[in-house]
């Protein structure tokens, strides 16, 4: 019996998990893919919103403006690279000024600091290749970037260190409430049971919610493509390039990312299925065409990867937070569409106060540790550095993925820690190898074998992503 | 810090007839180094045979034309870096590396840049549709298949008709998987005429051209394109998309020089060939830095890497000892019915004969090329047809650039 079951292993359940570990608290956390970060987490633009953008007085406003420096603050606990880059919300006519200038008054009411309005020749001051057409521009200098897989998988491991457990491949399909508690039952048979249930399940909340008759909102699964360039173009623009935002969303993006590629998308439209995440190729046309808007220098004959991922959106606009007024003991956290990554700590701090207020009993754990060793420590090494690291560590000399130059140790170290690598893309994930120009070319069979060996498994069962994601169609 | 006269990076066929080359030049203290445990680079996984016809005179297959140099490596007693990946190339030709040892910093006269390509990727080529396993780039199914002994697929549709898609057609046959189709996106196939028999019509093979794969789809696994025929802007034709159910879509869509390491050194590339632009002894225009093979252009066969590979180690000795002053060059260009020519500049006037390689930019029928300085007409050919796939030489005597100081273009004209 769990003191808390989390559904949902994304940023948010993730940094739920990490929060609920600061106290003494039995947590588990259940995730139906094969890794955590499999759904929005892993393919969003990564920034960190400044918080002009939500209507004031909604939580995403609250939770946004507060957010941005507690997520600097857990980032850098994480050892997760997060950079304050600022952004440049631009217009490009009369109207879209006037949009300008509301963005900049909302901002001020809703508490952020560091706004600025700038002409079109201010903006193209500070971003050199911004188009002649922006004629005015936001300035948010509190904003940034972070790359959101390599959040939740801190996070996920942060907690687990901590004591909590994570089960992949764990599909709720029901949902049992007894009198001590909940039974959370998974689509292979297994089970387990929990006092309190936290449904952190993205597009699905809607779904678990209904497990337990209490589904009183509804999901919009809204996709969203982009495309990837590689580091070459990376320094095309610094900041975070954004056109002024629609109804559907803020629009089309041109971002560096911290990892040092060039980032356009997304695109924003609803589709009938959280699992609808493949790129169109009116999607991705759009894409470029619209990033070309604002910063017209963009290589996309450089693209390295293009991938959609799919937003758990809501009509009333705002996130839900709030325990469950049917059912008892059952806390729902959905509807995190953006600014939900920049949220996530402040999302995370507000649902514990949820669960204490609903009678929780949270006393401190003294054994917490909030930090997380880098797992990129090696290549943040200089040579003389890495020179003694190798030799008494050999498998660091060993170059696995020759484009972002990944050591055999660092591959080996992704199968072993916490929350532990189970096939090709969450070692792609942790370590960024295939993460380069080649896309895993080169080195996909050296990391297919060392993930079998790491695991003691047979190489032909290593899949891609988990489930029927097979590499390999047998042995010759 | 440890010094070496020459540097080679990378052990593949370039790298290995460059250090050979360079040896016997005259210069004893040459070093390659490579990424792998084992030389060759992607020769070890081809074995199939049709290597060797032109440079050795019989047909090997690529682990035995790689061992010819293997050996030719070993008989000179040159120093190879096994699983050694270099990380960096400095202006004054300090190349950094590293390996299981640690990290190595090596001092050299000379270095030669002999890293090949990479193959273009699925995300490089941007296809629209879902991202499941069973996508793989050929030569990546190639060496799961003949060096790891796995099998990757056994109902696949191959995009793009280039030689390493053909032979990965036969392959994939003849380990017992069903190939649908094989669809290329120009009008025309990229590969040698021979391999299009051998590996396509022998099997039954349907080449599709005008033809990409417009979707993938299957969210674990591949389940099935769509392809469809494209327009002459190589824009999918709605009307024309059908389904193919397959578990395996095979990507041989062009090669890609890796040139990384050059362009963080400072070294200047061409726009065309993304490799080096190099002078006729493949010298960089950083002084003392060579490039040859794959990594300089993508060459449709072995032997003329190697050809390549022995002008530039035996230029990097020549360099090493002294002989090979800088010298004024003039540049070459790309005529009508030429997408490029290399040496991109020449010495004027220069010790030996000079070949310029080049590449057409469509298929022709019968071609005259003629290479001129100005008005100055100073070699010209005929040969019966010409294809991108297939790269051409013509070999301008050194005598003929004499007083030459104007551009040097090689065009092409079609004759009856």
């Amino acid at each position: 019996m769990y003191d808390v079951a989390i559904i949902g292993a994304g940023v948010i359940g993730g940094m739920v998990a990490r929060e609920l570990t600061k106290y003494r608290l039995s947590v588990c956390l259940l995730e139906k893919e094969n890794d955590v970060a499999c759904g929005a987490s892993k393919a969003n633009s990564g920034i960190v919103h400044g918080g002009y953008d939500p209507a004031p007085d909604t939580l995403k406003a609250k939770l946004n403006v507060i957010g941005v420096e507690k997520l600097f603050a857990a980032a850098n606990k994480l050892n997760v690279p997060i950079k304050r880059n600022g952004s440049l919300v631009c217009a490009f006519s009369a109207d879209e000024d006037k949009t300008v200038k509301e963005l900049y008054e909302r901002g001020i009411k809703n508490g952020v600091k560091g706004l600025k309005i700038l002409s079109g020749n201010e903006a193209r001051l500070e971003e050199s290749n911004l188009s002649e057409n922006v004629t005015s521009a936001l300035l948010v200098t509190n904003a940034g970037i972070v790359c959101p897989y390599e959040l939740t998988i801190a996070a996920v491991g942060n907690a687990m260190d901590n004591g909590a457990a994570l089960r992949t491949n764990y599909e709720v399909t029901a949902i049992v409430k007894a009198e001590d508690g909940f039974r959370i039952c998974s689509a292979d048979g297994r089970q387990i049971t929990a006092k309190y249930l936290i449904n952190c399940a993205g597009c699905y909340a809607d779904k678990i919610a209904e497990l337990l008759g209490d589904k009183f909102f509804e999901i919009i699964p809204r996709a969203g493509e982009y495309m990837l360039l590689d580091k070459a173009e990376g320094k095309t623009v610094s900041h975070t390039v954004f056109q002024v935002p629609t109804k559907e969303g803020k629009g089309i993006l041109v971002t560096p990312t911290v990892d040092g590629n060039l980032l356009t998308g997304p695109t924003a439209l609803e589709v009938d299925s959280p699992e609808n995440n493949e790129t169109t190729l009116t999607g991705l046309d759009t894409v470029a065409a619209l990033a070309k808007k604002s910063v017209p220098t963009v290589n996309f004959r450089n693209v390295i990867t293009s991938f959609s991922g799919v937003r758990s959106s809501e009509k009333k606009g705002d996130f839900i937070i709030r325990a469950s007024e049917k059912v008892e003991n059952l806390i729902h956290v959905a509807a995190i569409d953006s600014p939900g990554l920049t949220s996530s700590v402040a999302i995370a701090e507000y649902t514990v106060d949820i669960l204490k207020s609903i009678g929780a009993e949270l006393r401190e754990n003294p054994d917490f540790n909030g930090e997380r060793e880098n797992p990129h420590f090696f290549r943040t090494m200089s040579d003389e550095e890495k020179n003694e690291y190798i030799k008494a560590h050999p498998e660091y000399g060993r170059i696995v993925c020759r484009c972002e130059i990944v050591s055999e140790g660092e591959i080996r170290d992704a199968v072993k820690r916490n929350p532990p690598a189970h096939d090709i893309d969450g070692i792609k994930r942790r370590t960024r190898s295939g993460m380069g120009r080649c896309q895993g070319g080169f080195c996909s069979p050296f990391v297919a074998e060392l993930l079998a060996e790491e695991n003691n498994w047979p190489l032909e069962t290593v899949t891609k992503k988990g489930k029927e994601s097979y590499m390999f169609t047998g042995k010759l | 810090m440890i010094k070496h006269d020459i540097v080679i990076i990378g052990g593949g066929p370039a790298g290995m007839a460059a250090a050979a080359a360079a040896y016997d030049s005259g210069v004893k203290d040459v070093v390659i180094i490579d990424r792998e445990e084992k030389l060759g680079g992607i020769l070890k996984q081809c074995i199939h045979n049709g290597f060797g016809l032109h440079k050795l005179g019989k047909e090997l297959t690529g682990p035995e034309y790689a061992a010819v140099y293997e050996k030719a490596v070993a008989d000179r007693g040159i120093k190879v870096f096994y699983e050694t990946m270099v990380t960096d190339i400095s202006e004054g030709r300090t190349v950094t590396a590293q390996n299981s040892g640690g990290i190595l910093k090596i001092e050299a006269k000379a270095v030669v840049l002999a890293m090949g390509c990479r193959e273009r990727s699925r995300g490089a080529l941007n296809i629209p549709g879902t991202r499941p396993a069973g996508v793989y780039s050929a030569g990546t199914a190639q060496k799961l298949i003949n060096c790891m002994g796995y099998s990757v697929g056994k109902r696949v549709v191959i995009l793009g008709s280039g030689d390493i898609g053909l032979i990965m057609a036969r392959r994939m046959s003849l380990q017992g998987a069903k190939v649908e189709a094989v669809c290329e996106i120009m009008p025309y196939s990229g590969g040698l005429t021979r391999n299009i028999v051998q590996c396509l019509n022998d099997f039954g093979i349907p080449l599709y051209l005008s033809t990409t794969v417009a979707e993938i789809h299957g969210r674990e696994r591949v389940e099935g394109v769509t392809v469809a025929q494209v327009d002459q802007n190589r824009r999918v034709i709605e009307e024309t998309k059908r389904y193919i159910p397959c578990d395996t879509l095979l990507l041989s869509c062009g090669l890609i020089p890796e040139n990384e390491l050059t362009s963080t050194a400072g070294i200047p590339l061409s726009a065309v060939t993304s490799g080096a632009l190099v002078d006729e002894h493949r010298q960089t225009e950083h002084e003392g830095i060579f490039a040859c093979g794959n990594v300089l252009q993508v060459h449709d066969l072995v032997d003329y890497v190697s050809d390549e590979a022995e002008i530039a180690g035996k230029s990097a000795a020549e360099y090493v000892k002294g002989n090979l002053h800088s010298a004024v060059t003039v540049k070459t260009a790309a005529g009508n019915g030429v997408r490029y020519v290399l040496p991109q500049r020449v010495t004027v006037p220069p010790k030996e004969d000079i070949s310029l390689f080049l590449r057409v930019t469509q298929p022709f029928g019968k071609v005259r090329y003629t290479v001129k300085s100005g008005d100055e007409v100073l070699a010209a050919a005929v040969r019966l047809k010409a294809a991108p796939g297939e790269m051409e030489k013509i070999t301008v005597k050194a005598e003929r650039f004499k007083n030459i100081n104007e551009e040097i273009t090689v065009s092409l004209e079609e004759v009856q």
